[in-house]
């Protein structure tokens, strides 16, 4: 069949596959209709409930500003789909063009999309993590488990890592009186995402409104009562704290496993795609009838060097999901790039933390405007001599100004005058990351393959 | 009524904590805390505050009346993000 009519085909009478039945896979199934696709559509995820938001269950729902079991996202519109939810896909058979799935059915597809996304990383020791009181906090039912426990009272929260869900969480119980403590592997909170000088800040916030932030310790063990309830964490400093609630946030890993064998090129870091969200196969060859979107895709960006970057990012995952469903159904010259800039937000004690950009790319930090030491700033990344990065505490409204400077390649360090930029402002410092290779509490962005600016590759062994 | 706000382009103008106070309220200077989950009454409320909302950030179904999914703020632009 002549492409034109093959396309024209699909979007009568095609089958449409969704593997995972979360923001991106409904943005992507909303996009599909709003562009004419009237063939069908199946909706597959593991979990039982329809698409919810996630940001919500470490913020709003811990204040006891929103239940738990009602983030239930909004429709954009009718999406007349086959709802097979409660159920895993558990593998892919790409030459037959069938997905099967955990109940033995296997369903059969036209254009597959992937968004099976992250799941979070849990406490290693199995036998600990076991335990009555040991929590994650990624699904709708981590956070309605996590819920009561809080509002019964708990003495102490011991919260592992200081990235962003574990800083909200210790932000969310400091609002209401609960005690807690907050292990961190690196030097300071949030340092995988924003560096050590902005980490600085962060653990002045946790300071200030009394966390017990232990920093440059690892959690070497939990240990539980004679009944299996969790009763007290040991750190490698020797210390050990009681506590009787345990929330593990070590970052995510990404849901690719059931691809295994599959042939796609498919890893611990995602699903490879090219920038128009068609994913590859293990040799390296794109694929024309498998899509990719989300957390769990990883796909080269112009802006930075065309590395491949998977984000976990709630902005990434809706832009993402309408470029794969537009792709999906269009012909290759109506097809278009997914050129999103990464961005995201966080909440944590009374403070609005955003960024632009890839910040952990950043080699230096300069602070334009507002100061460290009244945690309203805006501090600019650079990297080989351009703006890579921005990130604002309570500053958000000039975030679109430095989109602009890193969609154009604005030279760093920054030139220009700016509004409320003081002395300390002035000059270029290290923005301080830690070793890539060293695990800390997982960044919400990963780079992955190389920069072709760099012309070489030194191979380091994930830990993965 | 299920709701939703992007908060990559929320600025924290406050415009929906003036208006649905119930739905939306700040924590500190410029984070919005909201509601995903609203009650029907609320429904003429957040209509106010999607339609008052200067970045278009809020989506929410339901605004016509129970079940029936409304079109929303800030979506169709062709750069959405």
């Amino acid at each position: 069949m002549p492409a034109e009519q093959f396309h024209e085909w699909l979007r009568r009478e095609g089958r449409i596959v969704v593997v995972g039945a979360s923001l991106a896979g409904l943005r992507a199934a909303e996009t599909l209709r709003a562009e004419g696709f009237r063939g069908s559509l199946t909706m597959i995820g593991d979990e039982p409930y329809q698409p919810y938001d996630r940001p919500p269950l470490s913020k709003a729902v811990l204040l006891g500003k929103a239940a738990p079991d009602r983030t239930d996202l909004p429709r954009r519109r009718d999406i007349d789909a086959v709802w097979r939810l409660g159920t895993a896909a558990t593998g892919l058979d790409l030459a037959a063009q069938r997905v099967r799935l955990a109940d033995g059915d296997e369903v059969p597809y036209d254009r597959l999309l992937i968004a099976t996304g992250v799941r979070a990383r849990p406490w290693p020791k199995e036998e600990e993590a076991q335990l009555d009181g040991v929590f994650v906090l990624r699904t709708r039912d981590d956070a309605v488990r996590l819920h009561r426990r809080l509002k019964a009272g708990p003495r102490r929260v011991f919260v592992i890592g200081a990235g962003f869900t574990g800083s909200e969480i210790a932000s969310a119980c400091r609002d209401q009186d609960i005690p807690v403590t907050v292990a961190e592997r690196a030097d300071a909170p949030l340092v995988g995402a924003l560096g050590g000088v902005v980490g600085a800040v962060a653990a002045e916030l946790h300071h200030d409104h009394g966390v017990d932030l232990r920093t440059g310790v690892m959690v070497t063990g939990l240990e539980g009562s004679p009944v299996g309830r969790v009763r007290a964490a040991h750190l490698s400093d020797g210390s050990v704290v009681e506590t009787d609630l345990v929330v593990v946030c070590l970052g995510a890993t990404r849901n690719t496993e059931w691809l295994t064998g599959s042939g796609l090129g498919a890893g611990p870091r995602g699903i490879a795609c090219d920038a128009g969200c068609r994913a590859f196969d293990f040799r390296g060859i794109v694929t024309d009838d498998v899509y990719v979107a989300g957390d769990v895709a990883r796909s080269p960006h112009p802006l930075f060097s065309y590395q491949f970057l998977s984000l976990e990012h709630w902005g990434n995952a809706v832009a993402q999901a309408e470029v794969a469903a537009h792709n999906m159904i269009s012909a290759s010259s109506d097809r278009i790039p997914h050129m999103w800039v990464p961005a995201f937000w966080s909440s944590q004690f009374g403070v609005n933390i955003k960024s632009v950009g890839v910040p952990s790319m950043g080699e230096q930090i300069m602070i334009t405007q507002g100061s460290l030491t009244e945690r309203r700033f805006v501090g600019v990344y650079g990297y080989q001599g351009r703006v890579i990065a921005a990130v604002s505490f309570d500053n958000t409204r000039w975030l679109e100004f430095y989109e602009r400077q890193i969609e154009t390649g604005a030279p760093f360090p920054v030139e220009y005058p700016t509004m409320d930029r003081r002395p300390e402002g002035r000059k270029a410092m290290p923005a301080d990351f830690p070793d890539p290779s060293l695990p800390t509490h997982g960044p919400t962005v990963t780079l992955s393959g190389y920069s072709p600016a760099d012309r070489r590759l030194v191979f380091t062994p994930s830990r993965h | 009524m299920r709701l939703v706000v992007d908060l990559n382009r929320c600025q924290g103008y406050a415009q929906c904590a003036f208006l649905a106070p119930d739905v939306f309220t700040m924590h500190g200077e410029e984070s919005l805390v909201y509601s995903p989950w609203a009650d029907d009454e609320q429904r003429e409320k957040v209509a106010r505050a999607v339609a008052a909302c200067p970045v278009q950030a809020i989506t929410a179904d339901g605004l016509d009346g129970p079940g029936e999914p409304a079109a929303a703020a800030g979506q169709g632009a062709p750069d959405a993000r």
